[in-house]
């Protein structure tokens, strides 16, 4: 059978060239891979390699003949045993390729047939299990919270193992993997040398490959270098595999700024990491939270991004002493109830809006804090219904204000939450600048209590 | 210790004693990393059957022209984006796969991946699907030609960050050594991404951690436009293993006996516990790097020399006519080939897309 030779596109945006210079004439027998023709698109002068074999039949297009559609039949190619000459060319109106809504060559850039079905909806939204009356609390600091979370799911999975930058025979730089080693040896505890970008990758493909890996930086400002894993590979392979692979890796690190380390050392990645589909994001405050996530995170089927914070690691909290001590994943937690305003924030962030709080309390304002706990996916819920009932919201967050968690809540207000708000919603930040060295400038930079206190009075009109 | 390294083939550690063990030291660690290279010069080809060499001419063809008729559908605008063809280098995926224990080892490779997965076998529809973008792809369409998987193969990608596959690679490695199941991992790259550094922190680790992987360079002369001797101040790659300890094999691409004869020792070197192997194996891509590629910087006879003088099908088709096969039998081989390709195409074209309502699935795994 005759086969129609068809303009082609030679570029991902080629809709039309010119057909310069034909190499075969009528008549000649083509090969598999000859040059029949050179085709000039608006970037390149290509040539049309021959994929069939057979005779040159009719020429269609001559050459010189500008604005040659994609897809319009330019020459006829006859078969074995076919007379070239023979072969009828196609009617005028065969040769334009119908560019049907849905299909061909520009898929994609039509309307899509059919609605879009929205998302399913979610199963009801999971909250904290009740701790049972008369369970024992102990107190006990963020860092031993996060170790003990790791051992117990080490226990628990086989599958899972911790692998970073001085995590065994150091015990962690700063000691959140301390006696790890000495309880599951070094096939389970992984020193790495410093290549952050390497083990983000073995971390991600041993994930891949059906283990749980624990990969720790020793902060996230190292993380850049190894983010291409984290968005790239962790992130979007469950999707751009239709589902087939799964990447239950967990990252973990302390994160933001800690103390007099200087700009490179000192930023907040949660915006960052909450921004790309197929990462969850967690970024807890105290210990029982840190315990509870770091075990849900493990568990997790999906890749996690575990945000921990330096400045936290020392502080000391309660902590329900039960078997199985796991959270949701994907749920905020009001810290503190209150009714005149609500105070959203995250890591440390929590702590200086709980000072805020008190202080704000001295003034008559009861403030609602709540702890977002994840920052992705977003407990939406929570904070829309603080708000309804307070009328009044400010964000603080230990990190830059431009494109923040902040920014974003903010956002989740006005959409969903217009109706409710008696004032506009502030955004209590870092100062947009990176973060200096200097003692007092370091201090200017960083959110505190006092500039949460001020906030929360002006939405509350109370200045 | 899980980790040390205490395999025989390895020279040892710390060479800084007296200068005449040193210089002992130094032959045993020169005859460490040449002695695969050793054993493959002294028989280069792999003794296959008339089966087996019947069975690579086939699978090597189906690739052929799988890759054209993919390049056709590409012009005909049923394929979009990127779409790198893996004609002319078919002998590396079949020569190194047809050597795997599929039921052990795992593959990983770049975005040059069509021809590795039909390599394993699987239906040519699905993978010509997912390249049309259709719902019966092997990714629902959501993945396209550079991003295409087959975890119950244990093919892991199709990866289009240049580089990041090896470091994949070397964690799918570390997994089998975890569990001990006796497999290994093969990780493809080509000479463009053998320039990222990943590459070299992955070498690093592998060595240093006694990995069951193979990393192989498909060396097919370009990085996209940059020919080799423009990007690489060491163009030998298989040398580049020597700075971590990693021996090196030095493989013709283009022949399929050669190639399976080369992975033959390698996995075998492997499978022993000896740490990881480097194996460059120089091929040519007749195509352009991907589809507009006008390829002006190489030039016609360049690419015809390789097509009429060095092609793999070529060669073997050779081979098994002097065996006494007959070229109506080759061309029956030929015509059943057209068939499945041709039937795979039309699957591709007429098959549905997505249905909208994959837009949001698989995103994440569990609800929450």
């Amino acid at each position: 059978m005759a086969i129609e030779l068809k303009m082609p596109a030679l570029s991902p945006t080629m809709e039309e060239g010119t057909l310069a210079k034909w190499l075969k004439q009528e008549g000649d027998a083509i090969e598999i891979g000859d040059i029949i023709a050179e085709i000039e698109t608006d970037k390149a002068t290509m040539e049309f390699e021959a994929v069939d074999e057979g005779t040159l039949g009719k020429i269609m297009v001559a050459e010189g003949t500008e604005g040659v559609k994609v897809g319009e039949v330019i020459a006829m190619l006859a078969g074995e045993g076919e007379d070239a000459s023979d072969i009828e060319a196609p009617s005028p109106d065969d040769t334009k390729v119908e560019d049907k809504p849905g299909e061909g060559k520009d898929v994609g850039q039509d309307d899509a047939d059919g609605s879009i079905t929205p998302e399913k909806p979610k199963s009801e939204p999971k909250s904290d299990p009740e701790i049972p009356a008369g369970t024992n609390m102990l107190t006990i600091s963020v860092r031993e919270a996060l170790r003990d979370g790791m051992a117990e799911e080490m226990r628990r999975d086989e599958r899972v193992f911790v692998m970073g930058e001085e995590v065994a025979e150091y015990q962690g730089a700063y000691k959140v993997t301390q006696g790890l080693l000495d309880e599951f040896g070094p096939k389970r505890v992984i020193d790495t040398p410093i290549t952050e970008y390497g083990f983000a990758g073995i971390g991600t493909g041993a994930a891949m490959g059906g283990l749980r890996p624990i990969v720790e930086f020793m902060t996230f400002n190292f993380a850049m270098q190894a983010i291409d894993h984290i968005i790239n590979s962790a992130a979007k392979t469950n999707y751009m595999s239709g589902g087939q692979m799964r990447c239950p890796v967990v990252f973990r690190g302390p994160n933001g700024a800690a103390s007099r380390v200087g700009a490179q050392h000192s930023q907040n990645y949660g915006p960052w990491y909450a921004s790309v589909p197929g990462l969850i994001v967690i970024a807890p405050y105290d210990s029982s939270d840190a315990k509870g996530l770091m075990k849900a995170a493990i568990r997790s089927e999906d890749p996690v991004v575990f945000l921990e914070n330096e400045l936290v690691y020392g502080r000391s909290f309660e902590l329900p002493q039960l078997d199985d001590h796991v959270l949701p994943i994907g749920k905020a937690r009001i810290v503190r109830e209150g009714s005149d305003v609500t105070i959203v924030s995250y890591s440390i962030g929590v702590g200086f809006s709980l000072e805020a709080a008190e202080k704000l309390a001295e003034e008559g304002i009861e403030a609602e804090v709540i702890d977002l706990r994840t920052l992705r996916p977003l407990d939406k819920q929570t904070i829309l219904d603080s708000l309804a009932k307070t009328n009044r919201l400010v964000i603080a967050e230990e990190g830059w204000p431009t494109c923040s968690i902040a920014s974003e809540v903010t956002a989740i207000c006005m959409e969903e939450g217009f109706d409710h708000l008696d004032a506009p919603v502030l955004r209590v930040c870092n100062e947009d600048v990176p973060l200096p060295y200097a003692a007092n400038l370091e201090k200017l930079a960083l959110i505190d209590a006092p500039r949460i206190v001020e906030a929360a009075k002006k939405v509350c009109y109370r200045d | 210790m899980m980790r040390g390294n205490s395999t025989l083939a390895k020279a040892p550690r710390k060479a800084k004693t007296s200068a005449p063990a040193a210089q002992a030291n130094s032959e045993t660690e020169d005859f460490a990393l040449r002695s695969l290279q050793q054993e493959l010069e002294k028989q280069k080809r792999f003794a296959a059957s008339d089966e087996q060499m019947l069975h690579f001419y086939e699978q090597m063809l189906l690739i052929r022209r799988f890759e054209e008729r993919a390049g056709q559908l590409y012009g005909l605008g049923l394929i979009g984006g990127f779409c790198h063809l893996y004609i002319g280098q078919e002998a590396v995926a079949i020569g190194l796969q047809s050597a795997l224990d599929n039921d052990r080892d795992s593959v990983i490779t770049g975005y040059r991946d069509h021809g590795h997965m039909l390599a394993y076998g699987i239906d040519p529809k699905v993978i010509m699907a997912e390249l049309t973008g259709r719902q019966a792809g092997i990714s629902k369409g959501k993945g396209g030609s550079m991003h295409m998987f087959s975890t119950e193969h244990k093919f892991y990608g199709g990866h289009g960050i240049v580089g990041a596959q090896v470091a994949l690679g070397g964690g799918l490695a570390l997994a089998h050594q975890y569990n001990e199941d006796g497999g290994l991992c093969l990780a493809y790259f080509g000479d463009g991404a053998a320039n990222q550094g990943q590459v070299y922190e992955t070498m690093n680790m592998a060595s240093l951690w006694n990995l069951p992987i193979v990393f192989v360079v498909e060396n097919n002369q370009y990085a996209m436009g940059t020919a080799v001797k423009r990007s690489s101040a060491e163009t030998e790659f298989y040398r580049r293993g020597t700075a971590f300890r990693i021996p090196g094999m030095d493989v013709n691409g283009m022949d399929v006996l050669e190639v399976r004869q080369a992975a033959e020792i390698a996995f075998k070197h492997v499978r022993d516990g000896n740490g990881p192997v480097l194996m460059e194996c120089n091929t040519y891509r007749y195509r352009g790097h991907s589809m507009s590629d006008p390829a002006k910087y190489r030039t016609r006879e360049e690419v015809q020399d390789y097509r009429d003088h060095k092609d793999p099908i070529e060669a073997i088709k050779k081979l098994l006519i002097e065996q006494g096969k007959s070229e109506d039998e080759l061309k029956t081989i030929d015509k059943d080939i057209r068939k499945i390709v041709s039937e795979a195409a039309d699957f591709a074209e007429n098959s549905p897309e997505p249905d909208p309502a994959e837009l949001y699935t698989d995103v994440l795994v569990e609800e929450y």
